[in-house]
């Protein structure tokens, strides 16, 4: 290695690689279709769940919204989640019923949702030995997002576990960790969940650092 | 499994750009306010991550000289300076990181992404995409060919260019490592003049994101070569009981 990084600091570790905003044309990339592009024989996006997958199947949508109440149409979003059984399935395998790791992003049309396709996750224990209630861990880039932001989808029919988790209760105001909690609706006889994602100002959601 | 031994070394959020920049326009109404909560005991949902080792990819998904061929009967290449951008993926601690998920993507020779709201007046090329992806080998070296991409104006100053880039993508062992970041090319006169380069406050954290040309690795009459090694965040295991 040649760059300066690669000298150990005083504390004998190299410095990470910085990070800069994915940019308005992250979909190239990451999200072919979305571009208007062709796509590969297997790409990541936002099927974590197959039909026959154990578990409550649930559909996970939601805007983003930026600090003047307009809809940010260039997001990308990435998602994991543990399974049923509150384990995470780390093997990406588009074989496999279900895959822990999700990928999804706003549109440019006029409603901008994001969504997933998935069931309703276990719940995971918490080093303390408790659980945690049951959550997805959403990671959000965008143009004029210069790193990735940190967030947690929890679920508003878990009441009493939500009341409970040892990473929601830390957020010390409990106003903001409504902004984490997604809204159950049913269109059609499915289930679907609602948390639209508020970069700035009223409402903003919590992000975390980890 | 538990992963209650396992940890990473705390991001650096003074390194890295901060959310609020005002001279990168659209990071004003995009930046958080509120502080980040810390969680001082991460969990297995921050220390896990995806695998992609079985994520099946197509032969020429890391060459991009190849890959957007809609005829394969017809020999068309992309325009422009072919070359070879390659790298190593190490934690901060130098252990590399093998298999695991690079993607990148970029613009053409003149400065134009095949992306349907990119209008700049710099044509398509038909034989070039910008898109690539592979994996890291068991040593965490990964490999692209492709075309060098150009620079491009956009809308943030009055006359603001982008300099010429690759954007990266890395996954690492969890979503803690996840990074995304862009490749400069050392010596591009544009980079000490760009609004998103000047989100960083310290040079060095720049000059992490600045290729470096590497005559060795080049190609007589083929290709130059430019070396992007990627930090991502260091493994810690907790050796003591916490009592």
């Amino acid at each position: 290695m040649n760059q300066p990084n690669s000298q150990p600091t005083s504390s004998l570790m190299l410095r990470e690689t910085a990070s800069q905003t994915a940019g308005p044309y992250v979909h190239i990339g990451l999200a072919l279709a979305a571009a208007g592009n062709p796509v590969r024989d297997e790409e990541i996006w936002n099927e974590m769940a197959k039909p026959n997958t154990e578990g409550e199947p649930i559909e996970v949508v939601g805007t983003v919204i930026d600090g003047n109440g307009d809809l940010v149409r260039d997001a990308f979003v990435e998602a994991w989640q543990a399974d049923a059984n509150g384990h995470y399935q780390a093997d990406y395998d588009l074989s496999k019923p279900f895959n822990s790791f999700g990928r999804t992003a706003t549109t440019f049309d006029h409603g901008s949702e994001w969504s997933l396709t998935t069931i309703k996750p276990g719940a995971v224990k918490h080093p303390s030995g408790q659980l945690m209630a049951p959550h997805i861990n959403l990671t959000l880039f965008a143009r004029g997002v210069n790193i990735h932001l940190q967030t947690r989808l929890y679920f508003d029919d878990e009441a009493e576990a939500n009341a409970q988790c040892p990473v929601l209760t830390r957020i010390e105001s409990p106003a903001r960790r409504q902004t984490l909690i997604a809204k159950r609706e049913e269109v059609d006889g499915k289930v679907r969940y609602r948390l639209d994602i508020r970069l700035q100002g009223e409402g903003e959601t919590v992000f975390f650092d980890f | 499994m538990t992963h209650d031994n396992k940890r990473f070394v705390a991001r650096d959020r003074n390194w890295h750009p901060p959310a609020y920049a005002p001279g990168y326009k659209t990071s004003v109404a995009r930046s958080p306010q509120q502080a980040l909560v810390s969680m001082q005991q991460p969990t297995a949902s921050e220390l896990t991550g995806p695998d992609f080792s079985h994520l099946r990819m197509g032969p020429h998904d890391n060459d991009l000289l190849l890959n957007f061929r809609q005829d394969p009967s017809h020999a068309g290449l992309p325009q422009g300076e072919r070359i070879i951008m390659f790298g190593r993926v190490v934690d901060q601690f130098g252990k590399p990181i093998p298999h695991t998920l690079v993607e990148m993507w970029q613009a053409n020779a003149g400065g134009r992404y095949r992306h349907k709201n990119d209008k700049y007046l710099a044509p398509l090329d038909p034989n070039f995409g910008g898109v690539g992806r592979c994996l890291t080998d068991e040593h965490g070296m990964y490999r692209f060919r492709t075309i060098k991409p150009g620079p491009y104006p956009w809308p943030n100053d009055m006359n603001s260019w982008r300099p010429a880039h690759i954007h990266v993508s890395v996954t690492g062992p969890s979503i803690s490592t996840r990074l995304i970041t862009q490749m400069y090319f050392e010596g591009d006169p544009l980079i000490p003049l760009c609004p998103i380069v000047h989100t960083l406050k310290d040079p060095l954290a720049v000059e992490t994101m600045v290729g470096r040309l590497d005559m060795a690795h080049s190609k007589p009459m083929d290709y130059l070569a430019y070396r992007f090694d990627v930090v991502v965040r260091g493994e810690l295991q907790t050796f003591f009981e916490n009592q």
